[in-house]
């Protein structure tokens, strides 16, 4: 028995000096890292898995058009509806809103401005070719399909 | 004053200081999202003008690859019933812009400057009179979807016909699609290498409108 207990003499504590340091770096690239969203969105948003991604090179650049089933369909009902920012608005105020955020850039940028649709997968066509012409008229006619990665199997 | 030697400086202790960190690292972690900006992008084509009377432009049926969806989600691809995977859709289109039927002198010259595994590719699926006559001016790829359609049928389609850009594009160059997906245009010699597999074989995509 002493025999054992003679080896045992080495401390077996883990020095934990490190962990708030490394606790820091984590908590640092997360805040890095992850985007404050802005607006809450008020539709359903499954996006669409596609292949072909090309990602976004100037984010200044990029508007946002929400396109969903409302979320709250007692107050808004279930037909899809568009969201900018933080409110509904028709296809009519499409062309209004284009210009708003045109507003926002420097004059060389204007033409550069790209137009997100963040479509729910179960939004059918027509509302979305409206926003399409709304878009063509409002000579904002670079387009992104927000869509997911999808896993090749 | 002995005492007061012996006295160590006062020292704040820090053995909570990784459990602050955690707290906050929670936070960071619950409350944000990372942000998602990837997608198909395209380009519309500009508004109709209403000063100028729209001609209608007579281009013959085998240098457009019609692709038709329906209401129910249902594929018309040349006049037929589609049911096949997307990829064989992919497949369809690339076969159809790489068919050099007629080439002329411009399609000549593109397709002398393919790589020799694109002409072996247009040896063998190409050269078939019922198809496009040349990628460089002639060939389109056209897709109309109804108002009933999904947006997740159109959006499969979409990146079909991009896909099939897409790997023509990588191979003229000798890279993969994903290196192709993520060629960063400021750069010099990927801009370079971009335009080399871009010259002479637009992206020719017709998106109708709806009725």
């Amino acid at each position: 028995m002493s025999k054992f207990k003679k080896s045992s003499n080495t401390s077996n504590d883990i020095p934990t000096a490190a962990l708030p340091d490394i606790i820091f770096m984590l908590l640092f690239f997360f805040m890095v890292t992850t985007v404050v969203r802005k607006a809450d969105i008020l539709v359903k948003q499954k996006i669409p898995r596609a292949t072909q991604l090309t990602k976004i090179e100037r984010k200044s650049l990029v508007s946002y058009l929400y396109i969903g089933e409302p979320v709250n369909a007692s107050l808004f009902g279930t037909e899809p509806k568009i969201q900018v920012n933080d409110v509904f608005i028709t296809e009519k105020d499409i062309i209004q809103f284009v210009n708003q955020e045109k507003d926002k850039l420097s004059e060389v940028e204007r033409d550069q401005i790209t137009m997100s649709i963040k479509g729910d997968i179960e939004v059918k066509m027509g509302i979305v070719s409206d926003i399409q012409q709304e878009l063509r008229k409002a000579n904002a006619r670079k387009v992104l399909y927000s869509s997911i990665k999808k896993i090749k199997d | 004053m002995g005492r007061g030697k012996s006295r160590k400086p006062p020292e704040i202790s820090s053995g909570s200081m990784a459990d602050i960190a955690f707290l906050l690292l929670i936070f960071f972690l619950v409350t944000t999202t990372i942000a998602n900006d990837k997608g198909i992008l395209l380009q519309l084509p500009p508004p109709p003008d209403p000063n100028i009377v729209q001609e209608d432009i007579k281009i013959p049926e085998r240098n457009i690859f019609k692709i038709l969806a329906n209401s129910q989600d249902q594929l018309l691809v040349e006049n037929e019933p589609f049911t096949a995977t997307m990829d064989e859709l992919k497949e369809e289109v690339k076969k159809f812009v790489l068919n050099f039927g007629e080439p002329g002198a411009e399609g000549v010259e593109v397709y002398n400057s393919l790589p020799p595994s694109l002409k072996a590719y247009v040896n063998k699926n190409g050269k078939s009179p019922l198809s496009s006559d040349n990628p460089v001016s002639k060939a389109i790829v056209s897709f109309k979807a109804q108002r009933g359609t999904s947006y997740e049928l159109y959006i499969n389609v979409l990146d079909a016909i991009n896909a099939a850009y897409n790997e023509i594009y990588a191979e003229r160059v000798g890279i993969t699609v994903d290196e192709w997906l993520t060629l960063d245009r400021d750069d010099d010699i990927q801009k370079d290498m971009y335009d080399r597999a871009r010259n002479g074989i637009p992206r020719a995509i017709s998106i109708a409108e709806p009725d």
